[in-house]
């Protein structure tokens, strides 16, 4: 699973995806320093989602679209673990990445290094929570022949209090209260998404298989 | 071992469509059952019912193991080797690391996959990207990983689509040898499988 997915290419094209979200958004907001370091955390959490959506429509539909999917179905390993195997890979390849690479952008739009580190820690424990309940989606939208374009419909509003809590952190940092709190709500979030994502995954996979 | 499946009074929709009713049939080890019938007559349907991927509207299907009965669709599917009209391949993967993985997936007790891959002429091919395959080449492919799987029970969808005369020759020896080893085969075509077996019209 974790060779299917990553041969696929489709993180360098989430990085680049990250990284001019990045760039562009403090071209268009001009050279005002503190507004910068103010929306920072939003618009890198906002970036860090919409880029991981980019290759999650892939995650299953390849394997529909060949017919590798009846196969994986029928193998000894359940559903539940593949969807999850898919869910670590696509994480591994993307979400990681996006995270280890957010301390640079976070340096063009000046902020301050402790919340840096925190928005740094906020995308490690949440973008876990955007694979899985991606993987939701797009097993969801396996049969629909357009379905890329309705799997942020689908998922986006699923994923806005990972949003919430991600920037929320970062922003109480930049506040001067403790991030814990925010980061420890992301965490749970987190946590229950990659724990029931891989049932609900398997489950619409199945229900796919019959259609 | 699994000594036979039966099927009684099986019934499947469609949409609104009833595909067929009322289908009983029973392989046992050693047998291959050739499903024939027109085009939409339900061929793959019933294929995939016995995959587990639908659910019958009505009847039931049922594998015996050791003459313990085995009826949920799940469990059903652990004995399975399934060839469908896709040859599920990744065109990134070569041949031999296709063939590997899926012996891996199945977690299946034999190894040569070297083996496999030369009693379906493709030796030559082993480390070439499955994107170069020519449809023929891939069926092939598709066909070594239904023989690693080794799985007792196959289900076929149209196996001689696009092999050339040797292949479908290859094939025949394959399902012989299988049946001959107690597996079971039951396979959707419109060519006679040339096996001695047994044929089901829908």
């Amino acid at each position: 699973m974790k060779l299917a997915t990553r041969s696929g290419g489709g993180a360098a094209l989430a990085l680049s995806f990250f990284a001019l979200v990045a760039t562009l958004v403090p071209l268009g907001i001009g050279a005002d320093l503190k507004l910068l370091a103010r929306v920072a955390g939003g618009i890198l959490w906002v970036g860090a989602v919409l880029a991981a959506l980019l290759s999650l429509d892939r995650l299953f539909q390849g394997d529909y679209d060949d017919g590798s999917l009846e196969l994986i179905a029928l193998a000894p390993l359940p559903l539940e673990l593949t969807s999850f195997a898919k869910i670590a890979a696509h994480w591994l390849s993307t979400g990681l990445p996006l995270t280890v690479l957010s301390p640079l952008l976070a340096l063009m739009f000046n902020l301050p290094g402790d919340a840096t580190l925190t928005l740094f820690l906020s995308l490690l424990i949440g973008t876990p929570a955007v694979s899985a309940i991606g993987a939701i989606g797009a097993s969801l939208t396996l049969s629909l022949r357009r379905g890329g374009l309705i799997l942020p419909l689908i998922i986006l509003p699923l994923l806005s209090p990972a949003v919430i809590f991600g920037a929320g952190a970062v922003a109480a940092k930049m506040d001067g209260f403790s991030p814990l709190g925010p980061l420890e709500l992301l965490g749970a979030f987190s946590l229950a998404a990659v724990l029931l994502s891989p049932f609900a995954a398997a489950a619409s996979v199945r229900l796919n298989l019959s259609g | 071992m699994i000594s036979s499946l039966t099927a009684e009074k099986l019934a499947c929709v469609r949409g609104e469509r009833r595909l067929f009713d009322g289908l009983s049939f029973r392989v046992k080890a050693g047998q291959a059952l050739a499903v024939e019938g027109a085009n939409g007559a339900g061929k793959t349907s019933l294929l995939r019912l016995i995959a587990g991927f639908l659910a019958p509207a009505a009847g039931t299907l049922t594998l015996t193991e050791d003459g313990k009965a085995i009826t949920d669709a799940e469990e059903r599917g652990r004995f399975i080797g399934w060839l469908g009209h896709q040859d599920g391949l990744k065109p990134q993967f070569t041949v031999i690391e296709q063939l590997r993985f899926y012996s891996q997936l199945y977690a299946a007790a034999r190894t040569g996959e070297e083996d496999v891959l030369e009693q379906v002429g493709l030796t030559r091919q082993r480390d070439l990207p499955c994107r170069y395959l020519s449809a023929g080449q891939k069926r092939r492919l598709a066909l070594a990983r239904l023989v690693v799987s080794n799985r007792p029970l196959w289900l076929l969808d149209e196996p001689f689509a696009a092999l050339d005369a040797a292949g479908q020759a290859m094939i025949g020896r394959l399902m012989a040898i299988h049946c001959g080893s107690g597996g079971m085969v039951v396979a959707a075509t419109h060519d006679p499988l040339g096996l001695g077996n047994e044929s089901l019209k829908l």
